[in-house]
């Protein structure tokens, strides 16, 4: 007879993550099921990396409460994760006078959820703050508590959790049938089948399929893309704060942001879609952002483009979370369109507490194992900085990523942890290599190469 | 190779911060004037710098007068170096410069220090444009290649780039990419350009299209690549708007160079806006006083041999200021240009000595000109003005330096055109 597991986590994304490391936590028998080769590797990696506060949110909703709750569990968190988060607040700007006219709105919508930090600005006390805007801001507000934080290593750190204590991990397990036999679910995955008594959706774009395949029929996911443009380290100067637009009905509008890594950010798009592979980036959504980032800020424009790349947020007909617990043990948590990282974790506690009300029986284990990420954040040391730790094991002083200045050590690490990367692109979300300026020219070979031979696998 | 020296937070008389033709050649020529703490540090494994993967002929022209294959010629060049008294430190990357204190950060296996310099000579040479740069939209799937990355693969890590290429530019080092491509079996489906045609020598484009029969697509865009994991081919545009996918399994994006301007950046300073790279005079020292800068880094991309006579010249003008460290030569004018030209080296005027590296400016056009006539003025003075043999984007061309002594220091910034 096959285990059968407590729960089944569909999606490996920071709030699948962020459960299925709550519930192991409770001494449950967690399975979690990732269609894709790797943790991490849809949503989760490709957005705006920005921490929110929820300032903005909709007032009343299960969203504006969680993003508030999961902002605070983030720095909770922190000491035992060793996650970077960066407090450089947000500077929301009025580039006409509708704009303008709005911004009284905004504050009492911020109000409403709670939040009454945010600080009116005049047009020179807006340039004060951010000297390299283009001409034209006609006033702002300041939000001191949005930051940035680190979206490839919330979702490590949170997986690696859920492994070191004790959770099973299966990737390339796509859920393809779902079928109830004496109380319990029996999923069938491209890897085998899985029987669990709880099942919770967390799958993110396919959450609405997975949805259906469990007997369901709640939402609808329309993808809607986000295109963005990563500029080179040497433009991290020109900015301080996360310059954000004023919203509209349809969209948050193209900001321009530092990232932890040392980057600025300018995006996204906004485009619905309905193919939920459209990954790519198009001509016109990359001139888009280079004619909004002349606006915004002239200087940006003139330095290298490190990346383009694009996302698709998990957008539901529905203007808040598809949050639901069924009769049939079954949690559906669908439909986290742009705010999943920075509620994640709050996400899982309230799981947590809707299975235990339940009579699910949980027990806090008693040593729970944690496990430091290794850092990628420029605002605090990188190994090839630390002379005590090359002077213990050198290949932390052997650089392999010149641009991002990642050492043999760290790649090394990425590939024999708890959570391996097993090709490329999860070893660039690990440690930033190939991430660079350069995007290969000197390291592409040598990387490939180390990738293939630990994982076995080739990724040229 | 010598033995990687032992770095300890250590004194030199001068730091050199790149091994490749540049700055291997001015680490022996500083050896041949008796100057004798030279320390030559470089991130990759082995000294050389580009040529070092660069596995064909045509390198060492000017400057050894024998034509070489790139590893011969950078293996030659590090001995030679290393002969003069240089010591060579690889595996280490320079990841801060102070120029105030003139001091660089370097982080090697063998630890983390601080080296302490009487002269920082920047010569981090230049890479290609990679595809993100060149915004080129589509999917990110893996089998997208700059020749730089080509080359490492076929010829250090024996590797395969694919079957089908496609090749994106049309100058010199993108016929370089053809041979590698070719070494490792690769066919080529086609080689693209935005320009109106390719940008290298008449011989090496007849020559490679007909031994291996590839198109050559002039006044063509790439739209879009295409793939989920591995390309599966690249979407193009012509002139007249009208669109096709190449089925291919790997691109490959050459040239467009950009200066490897980050310690120069990070240094404070002057940076030159057509080059992008620091502001140099004839004697190629910078904005900073004990800082100099040679290679490729300045310009470009010229071709190695002229990299390495930049590090020949190089050495009078950092001797001089070795035995008289106070003295930093005032240069308030910058060479500005007018008309098709991408950049000017050296920039930085008036000179402190009266002669560049080889006799020659070097100018980079960025439309193409038949045999373009060119002035140098200054306020109303003419200094200067003649033909060139030609102006082609991509290839830099020399023109005289013996206006340089004319230049007046109190004078406005002088102006470097092309006449119509």
């Amino acid at each position: 007879m096959e285990q059968t597991f407590d729960v089944a986590v569909i999606g490996g994304g920071a709030v699948g993550c962020a459960i299925a490391s709550a519930l192991v936590r409770e001494s449950l028998q967690v399975v979690l099921l990732e269609a894709a080769i790797d943790v991490g590797a849809g949503t989760s990696k490709a957005n705006t990396a920005i921490w929110h506060t929820g300032f903005d949110a909709k007032p009343g909703t299960l969203e504006a409460r969680l993003v508030t709750r999961g902002h605070r569990l983030l720095t909770e968190r922190q000491a035992d994760f060793g996650w970077p988060l960066e407090r450089t607040g947000a500077l929301l700007v009025a580039w006409d006078a509708d704009q303008l006219s709005r911004l009284n709105s905004i504050i009492a919508n911020a109000q409403a959820n709670g939040y009454s930090q945010v600080e009116v600005k005049s047009a020179s006390q807006v340039y004060e703050l951010e000297p390299n805007l283009g001409t034209g801001a006609l006033g702002g507000l300041l939000v001191p508590d949005e930051g940035l934080l680190d979206p490839w290593s919330i979702v490590i750190a949170l997986a690696t959790d859920f492994v070191v204590n004790g959770g099973t991990l299966r990737r390339k397990a796509a859920v393809t049938g779902a079928m109830r036999a004496a109380g319990a679910h029996e999923l069938q995955t491209s890897t085998g089948s899985v029987r669990a008594t709880w099942v919770i959706n967390a799958a993110g774009l396919n959450s609405d399929v997975v949805d259906r395949l469990l007997g369901h029929d709640g939402f609808t996911i329309t993808p809607r893309r986000g295109q963005l443009i990563v500029f080179d380290k040497l433009a991290r100067q020109l900015i301080t704060h996360v310059i954000l637009p004023v919203p509209t009905a349809t969209t948050k509008g193209v900001l321009v942001s530092p990232t932890v890594y040392g980057n600025v950010l300018l995006g996204p798009t906004a485009e619905d879609l309905t193919d939920k592979s459209a990954t790519g980036t198009t001509a016109e959504g990359l001139a888009t952002l280079v004619a909004k980032g002349r606006a915004i800020m002239p200087s940006l424009m003139a330095e290298e483009v490190t990346a383009t790349y694009s996302g698709l947020r998990a957008a539901s007909e529905h203007s808040d979370y598809c949050y639901d617990v069924f009769p049939d043990q079954y949690v559906r948590v669908g439909g986290i369109r742009s705010t999943g990282i920075s509620s994640a974790l709050a996400i899982a506690e309230h799981v947590v507490a809707d299975l235990r009300e339940r009579g699910v029986k949980m027990a806090g284990l008693a040593a729970p194992i944690t496990v430091q990420i290794p850092n990628l954040a420029e605002s605090r040391m990188r190994p090839y900085q630390d002379a005590a730790r090359i002077a213990a094991d050198p290949a932390y002083g052997r650089v392999l990523c010149l641009c991002e200045r990642v050492s043999l050590g760290e790649v090394r690490d990425a590939l024999t942890s708890p959570v391996p990367a097993s090709d490329l692109d999860g070893l660039r979300r690990r440690t930033r290599a190939l991430a660079g300026r350069c995007q290969g020219f000197h390291c592409g070979a040598m990387i490939t190469e180390m990738t293939s031979a630990w994982s076995g696998h080739s990724h040229a | 190779m010598p033995d990687l020296p032992q770095p300890t937070d250590e004194d030199v008389d001068v730091v050199i911060i790149g091994a490749g033709p540049a700055g291997l050649t001015l680490a022996h020529a500083l050896g041949e004037l008796n100057i004798e703490n030279v320390l030559v540090v470089d991130r990759d494994t082995q000294p050389g710098g580009v040529p070092r993967y660069s596995d064909h002929h045509g390198y060492g022209l000017r400057d050894l007068r024998q034509p070489l294959r790139g590893p011969i010629y950078a293996g030659h060049l590090a001995l030679r170096a290393v002969k003069g008294g240089a010591r060579i430190m690889t595996e280490a990357t320079v990841t801060d410069i102070n120029a105030t204190m003139r001091t660089i950060e370097v982080t090697a296996p063998s630890g983390r220090v601080t080296i302490k310099a009487k002269v920082i000579v920047i010569a981090t040479g230049c890479r290609e444009r990679p595809r993100a740069a060149r915004l080129v939209p589509g999917t990110r799937p893996a089998g997208v290649f700059t020749t730089g990355w080509l080359q490492r693969l076929v010829h250090l890590q024996h590797g395969s780039p694919g079957k089908r290429a496609l090749i994106v530019g049309a100058e010199h080092v993108s016929y370089s990419a053809v041979l590698t491509l070719r070494h490792a079996k690769c066919s080529i489906v086609a080689m693209v350009t935005e320009r109106s045609r390719h940008d290298s020598f008449t011989a090496f484009n007849i020559g490679a299209r007909a031994r291996w029969r590839f198109p050559l697509l002039t006044q063509t865009t790439v739209t879009g690549i295409l793939g989920d994991h591995q390309v599966t081919g690249v979407q193009i545009q012509d002139a007249k708007g009208r669109t096709k996918v190449l089925n291919c399994d790997n691109v490959v994006f050459t040239g467009d160079w950009i200066s490897e301007n980050e310690l120069a950046r990070r240094a404070g300073l002057v940076i030159d806006p057509g080059t992008g790279g620091p502001a140099v005079d004839a004697r190629l020292a910078t904005s900073a006083p004990g800082i100099f800068a040679i290679g490729n880094v300045l310009h470009p991309a010229a071709t190695a041999d002229i990299c390495a006579l930049d590090g020949a010249h190089a050495a009078a003008g950092i001797a001089d200021f070795l035995s008289a460290p106070g003295s930093w030569p005032t240069r308030s004018l910058r060479l500005r240009t007018e008309g098709p030209i991408d950049w000017v080296s050296p920039n930085l005027l008036p000179p402190a000595a009266r002669t560049a590296a080889r006799g020659k400016v070097l100018v980079q056009f960025n439309e193409r000109r038949r045999l373009p006539r060119l002035e140098v003025v200054q306020g109303g003075a003419r200094l200067w003005s003649g033909y060139l043999p030609w102006g082609i984007p991509t290839r830099p061309v020399p023109i005289s330096d013996s206006w340089l002594a004319a230049v007046s220091a109190t004078g406005p910034d002088p102006i470097l055109r092309v006449l119509p």
